[in-house]
């Protein structure tokens, strides 16, 4: 059977419906490809603040370091802790050195002396947080509390929010999309209503007569996919360099953005094209399948 | 072998186009089916592939119950008839070649196969040299032979066609006669619905003759007989649009 040179006849013959249906899955595939890439970017941004310590102490200038690993012993002696880290104020020194040694300018003039000590706290349960609170609180020289637990919440509620919003808003976009496909290809089963007949009075089974029907809703998805994925990546290729600026700390994120040559970041490009070609092929094949089932009855 | 068992049609509560019909075809024959418009020739050649399902009784084509199959399967039955539409039923977007290619096409033939046996086809029906022409510059014969080629081409077991010659000129009708006897004579089980008495006359093939959906005639080597009431009827329908029951 030339089903691809059927599908693609069927396509040529009514171009402005192809357009509108075509157009109709580029947003909802674009709009989706948005919220999947800020979900994915505040994914990894959640794990990384996680992953940090949840608590850090930061002690005023002329504290004793003996004070400070009292207070490291204190809290591990609670047994609730993962791990407490000393920073001192020469460790904190070679760190901002580390952070800043492209930039010299900012490197001058700066001595361990103008640099807080701190200790680092993990608790082996979140829950623990809540103990190891007050006996922080209440040792001596401590002039800043960061507690991390604020931060992440914050970034949970966020993020729980845009999946929500880009969720709904995606499904009501695919909704529409596949009501467009649906009127599309029934019109164009009711232009070629006499070829159907014919094809049908000399033998084609109704698989032959309906395929091109159901690869044409595909095709349209097809194309919304790889017009979408290429607006995607080439937006964050051009802001690749913004996105860096404030969310190159995040390990990951400036893993896959620091060279789009490499694998790491072709790797992730290609499995979400393939998603979104995916996504744009089944949405077609839906919103056909019902337009076939309620007018190729066979 | 076709057969039909007391088998009555009957459109919407109207009159009869077909009433109590028993008849059978046995494979590799050649049928004339005759009678005035309205006879119910239509509605037995519809009946048989499944177009309109009777109001009573059975159809049988070899071992399939017609009347009985699920719509989903009736592709099957037609791939085993071949059907020559008196309005020919062509694709006007497609070549004389595509749409005889579309008869292989559906049964899921190789493009190489595809070639081989429609240009063979196409050869028999003389049309070789009009392959890559549209219906639309093909004269009312080349048309009515195209849909032969198409209903052919799959290699049916039985061919039905419907007033072959109802629009033509009596020398393209002999033309299109011909290829039909030569279809007859590779084992293709034939019936043909018919006004043309002339052909009919020459023939001397077995004729069923209908009237008002009633079986009038079955003959070995029938004539066609004209009633006085079918002969008034004939000459004000000849030049007219057959009625779609037939």
């Amino acid at each position: 059977m030339k089903l691809l040179p059927t599908t693609w006849t069927h396509i040529r013959r009514s171009p402005y419906q192809a357009l509108a249906a075509i157009i109709s899955m580029f947003l909802t595939l674009l709009l989706a490809g948005v919220f999947f890439i800020t979900s994915a970017g505040s994914f990894y941004i959640l794990r990384y603040f996680e992953s940090k310590p949840q608590i850090t102490v930061f002690f005023s200038d002329g504290v004793k370091e003996s004070d400070i690993l009292s207070l490291k012993a204190t809290l591990e002696h609670t047994g609730k802790t993962a791990g407490v880290k000393y920073i001192s104020q020469n460790d904190a020194l070679a760190l901002y050195r580390q952070q800043n040694r492209n930039d010299p300018l900012l490197l001058e003039m700066v001595t361990a002396d103008i640099l807080p000590a701190s200790l680092e706290i993990s608790a082996t349960d979140p829950a623990y947080l809540n103990d190891l609170y007050p006996i922080i609180k209440g040792a001596s020289g401590v002039e800043q509390i960061v507690y991390q637990k604020d931060v992440v919440d914050t970034l949970l509620t966020w993020t729980r929010a845009i999946r929500l919003a880009g969720g709904t808003l995606a499904g009501l976009l695919s909704l529409d999309s596949i009501l467009i496909v649906t009127a599309v290809i029934g019109m164009k089963i009711a232009v070629r209503k006499r070829e159907v007949e014919i094809l049908t009075l000399v033998g084609a089974s109704p698989w032959y007569i309906r395929a091109p029907f159901i690869l044409e809703g595909g095709f349209y998805g097809v194309i919304s996919a790889v017009v979408s994925g290429a607006i995607l990546t080439g937006a964050v290729l051009w802001i690749r360099p913004l996105l860096l600026s404030f969310l190159g700390i995040v390990p990951v994120i400036h893993a896959v953005l620091s060279d789009p040559a490499s694998a790491l970041f072709l790797l992730p490009t290609a499995a979400f094209f393939g998603m979104l070609l995916a996504a744009g092929f089944l949405l077609g094949s839906i919103g056909s399948l019902v337009a076939v089932g309620r007018y190729l009855k066979f | 072998m076709i057969r039909f068992s007391r088998v009555s049609k009957q459109y919407g509560g109207q009159t009869k186009a077909l009433s109590d019909l028993s008849v059978e075809i046995p494979d590799g024959e050649f049928v004339f089916l005759i009678g005035p418009s309205g006879a119910g020739k239509t509605t037995f050649l519809r009946l048989l592939i499944h177009d309109i399902l009777p109001t009573s009784g059975e159809v049988y084509v070899d071992d399939m119950k017609v009347n009985a199959m699920p719509t989903s399967r009736v592709f099957l039955l037609r791939r085993k008839i071949g059907t020559v539409f008196q309005d020919f039923k062509l694709l006007f977007d497609r070549t004389v070649y595509e749409n005889v290619a579309v008869g292989l096409e559906i049964l899921g033939k190789k493009d190489s196969e595809i070639i081989r046996d429609a240009d063979a086809v196409l050869s028999l029906v003389g049309l070789s040299s009009k392959r890559q022409f549209f219906p639309q510059q093909l004269s009312a014969g080349e048309l009515q032979r195209t849909s032969i080629a198409r209903a052919i081409v799959g290699g049916p077991s039985i061919l039905l066609a419907d007033e072959p010659t109802g629009n033509l000129d009596p020398d393209t009708s002999w033309e299109i006669l011909t290829i039909l006897q030569q279809i007859n004579t590779l084992g293709t089980t034939v019936i043909m619905a018919t006004h043309n008495a002339g052909i009919v006359n020459d023939m001397k093939k077995r004729t069923i003759a209908l009237r008002e959906g009633h079986l009038i005639s079955d003959e070995a080597k029938g004539k066609y007989h004209v009633h006085k009431k079918t002969e008034a009827h004939h000459e004000t329908q000849s030049h007219k649009k057959e009625d779609p029951k037939g």
